[in-house]
């Protein structure tokens, strides 16, 4: 079984602590995991802002990095949607690539068939799941029975989960009174569950919701699903 | 007419008409939700109640097993019937016209408002009763009949308090959902007075005194009236027969008192037979109200003796529904049954009200129908395919499953292919970032660099995009190296 880790652009760039978590817990499982350094970026951004044809290259180059692997783990929900849903109009070959992306959750409970993947994290978490994961993808419970098999983790419901957290991609920007709306308003419903740890499965999502936790100073801090995953007692994650 | 003299120095003062055309000129879609956003009474009330219909919603459409089956057969039945929309349209008018009403068509929302303005003429008549219809406020047809000095009273509930407080619907089940109670009565105190019926004295905002305080006005409108207007849900082409699906009864009173009924409908509200009608009646009350079955469901065909409207005029609608019927992806927002369970899921609507949305048809559903409608030269219109994060919600409550993401993001695309205010600009930085992206040498020398120097910035950006971004969030911490440096070192 050849896996290639698709780490996607924005962990690359800024949340690699996520890829590298990534890498460690597949390896803790057993899996071979390679990087192919040709990857890049899905092309998200671009085709949701309506640029089609500046999407194409990157489509051109994801199929092209990934060829000959069985296949494709990566760490976001919405990076993973963009390739199944919106990659098969871009030709048979970007189409062929579609069922062979998985989202890591998709991959530990659908590929590997685990649940318990051998975490420690003694911390007191509630789960955001991204929109696209919850709705493109259908992640449904996959998270949420990863995280309740982590030890000494204690797994609280988030109030007005399936709300958007108002990051959309350039929707942040190109209406960012309306994007902060949301967010505050997913922010204010993580800190009444007194939880210490808001985790998500799409890094872009957190760094809008992050973003705002910082600015604010909230006793609260975004983490990813693999990073939480990663963590064992004997290495327990930062 | 002392009294429509009066309401109308009151809108030259007020400046918020409910004109379908006074929407133009409006700011595009961000600057108008922004003062939205700030208006921290509005967000209470539309949060309450967009939360509460929602909620209900779910345990309705919750209640079938069969649910999927009948969203789909909407789908399947509205998409069927628009693929031969000529066939079944003529067919309806033929049955309408042999049930003794008469049909009329009209290209645009001109020739609309002329047609219902010489109908009306012809009744000697100057004031007209009206049913809630969305058609009608599309084409500003209550403001170019108060010019041709024929008073258009609306009789919904919801519409009444907004056309009383000189003011624009912001949600196409719920008119009013900007207003609170005490809104409501001290508009119903201040303005009833001028349009007939005052409100009766000491008017609480107890909802039961505000309905009853609407009935007294109402009734006196219904009564005396001699024409009715209204819209349509669905037409069956079949027999002939309009359907009015609503909660109060008032539309009913304006569909059965008057001599003269005159419907102005879209042409895509037709539907092939009854057995096809029978899907909607179902999805449509359970997506809008929350309700198993909504308490009035009128139907007529033509006109018959001595029973309800002896004259009766169908007045079907193009106003851009064709071109939108051209366009391969756009088209299925012509399947919209009007139910508004998109609105009410929308974390966009809840935030930024349905004001902010420039058109009667506010909301998710809006975003995607009032551009294909009106077309995307106007900076409001250009905006409107923008004003969703694309969490996908509308979608998956959709009752005919219309991929308004889809079309959202194919709308973007007709937007930026035009090359408006901002277009060409974005296009740049667009190819920029796609050209540095398929570069990965260049991209990891990029990454490199904002590691390297990633103490020296600041909290707070300037520029496009960055000043959005921090004016309400920190910029992430960046990593001493990106993943690919990582794997490099750790792992090759």
């Amino acid at each position: 079984m050849r896996v290639a880790l698709f780490v996607t652009c924005v962990n690359d760039a800024v949340f690699p602590s996520t890829g590298v978590a990534t890498v460690r817990l597949l390896e803790r499982l057993g899996v071979t995991v390679d990087f192919p350094a040709a990857q890049s970026c899905c092309g998200q951004p671009q085709f949701n802002t309506g640029y089609r044809a500046e999407t194409a290259p990157l489509v051109r180059r994801t199929v092209r990095a990934f060829e000959g692997y069985d296949h494709v783990v990566t760490p976001s929900g919405s990076c993973a949607a963009m390739v199944r849903h919106h990659y098969p109009p871009f030709g048979a070959e970007a189409g062929a690539l579609a069922p062979r992306v998985h989202e890591l959750t998709e991959f530990l409970v659908d590929v590997l068939g685990v649940t318990d993947v051998g975490a420690y994290f003694p911390h007191r978490v509630t789960y955001h799941p991204s929109c696209h994961g919850l709705r493109l993808l259908g992640l449904g419970e996959r998270p949420r029975r990863l995280l309740e098999a982590v030890k000494g983790l204690e797994l609280v419901e988030l109030p007005g989960a399936e709300e958007c957290c108002g990051f959309g991609g350039t929707f942040a920007v190109k209406n960012p009174d309306v994007s902060a709306a949301m967010g505050a308003d997913k922010i204010t419903n993580a800190l009444s569950t007194g939880a210490e740890v808001l985790c998500g499965a799409d890094n872009s999502c957190l760094l809008h919701v992050g973003g705002m936790l910082r600015r604010q100073e909230a006793p609260l801090r975004a983490l990813h699903l693999a990073e939480i995953l990663a963590s064992t007692e004997e290495e327990p994650w930062r | 007419m002392s009294d429509r003299k009066g309401r109308a120095s009151a809108r030259d003062e007020g400046r918020r008409p409910g004109d379908g055309r006074a929407f133009l000129g409006m700011p595009a879609f961000p600057e108008a939700a922004r003062e939205a956003v700030g208006d921290a009474t509005l967000r209470a009330t539309l949060r309450h109640a967009t939360h509460t219909i929602r909620d209900k919603r779910a345990r309705a459409v919750a209640e079938l097993d069969d649910w999927a089956a009948l969203r789909e057969a909407g789908r399947r039945i509205k998409d069927e019937t628009l693929r031969h929309l000529d066939t079944h349209l003529l067919r309806l008018e033929e049955s309408v016209t042999a049930a003794g009403g008469t049909v009329h068509w009209a290209a645009d929302a001109a020739e609309a408002n002329r047609i219902v303005t010489g109908l009306v003429r012809a009744t000697g008549e100057t004031e007209v009763v009206k049913v809630k219809s969305m058609a009608t406020q599309e084409i500003g047809l209550n403001e170019h009949l108060e010019a041709e000095g024929i008073a258009a009273y609306e009789t919904d509930l919801a519409e009444l308090i907004v056309q009383l407080g000189e003011d624009r619907p912001s949600h196409i089940l719920v008119p009013a959902i900007h207003r609170n109670r005490g809104e409501i009565r001290d508009i119903f105190r201040e303005k009833m007075g001028s349009w007939g019926r005052p409100a009766p004295e000491g008017l609480s905002d107890a909802p039961a005194e505000l309905a009853e305080a609407a009935r007294l006005h109402l009734r006196e409108k219904f009564l005396r009236a001699k024409v009715g207007i209204s819209g349509a849900n669905f037409m069956v082409a079949e027999t002939g027969t309009l359907v009015v699906v609503e909660s109060e009864g008032n539309g009913r009173m304006c569909l059965t008192l008057p001599e003269t009924l005159i419907s102005v409908v879209g042409v895509e509200k037709v539907v092939p037979t009854w057995r096809d009608l029978e899907v909607f009646l179902q999805t449509l009350p359970r997506s809008s109200t929350a309700e198993r079955m909504n308490p009035y469901t009128s139907m007529w065909t033509g006109t018959a003796d001595g029973d309800g409207p002896g004259t009766f005029h169908l007045v079907l609608l193009d106003n851009g529904r064709t071109d939108a019927l051209a366009d391969e992806v756009g088209r299925q927002a012509l399947r919209c049954i009007r139910c508004s369970a998109c609105l009410n899921v929308c974390p966009v609507y809840e935030r930024a009200g349905g004001h902010a949305y420039g058109s009667v048809y506010p909301g998710p559903i809006g975003a995607i129908l009032t551009p294909q409608l009106r077309g995307t030269a106007s900076e409001v219109d250009a905006s409107l395919p923008y004003a969703s994060s694309l969490c996908g919600a509308c979608y998956e409550v959709c009752p005919v499953a219309i991929d308004i993401p889809e079309v959202l993001v194919h709308l973007r695309e007709r937007v930026a292919e035009e090359g408006g205010k901002g277009h060409r600009l974005e296009r740049a930085a667009i190819k920029a970032s796609t050209w540095v992206l398929d570069h990965p040498g260049v991209l990891a020398a990029g990454e490199r660099l904002a590691s390297a120097t990633r103490k020296a910035l600041p909290r707070r950006l300037p520029g496009p995009g960055a000043r959005q971004w921090t004016d309400h969030r920190d910029l992430p911490e960046l990593p001493a190296e990106p993943f690919r440096d990582w794997w490099k070192k750790n792992r090759t």
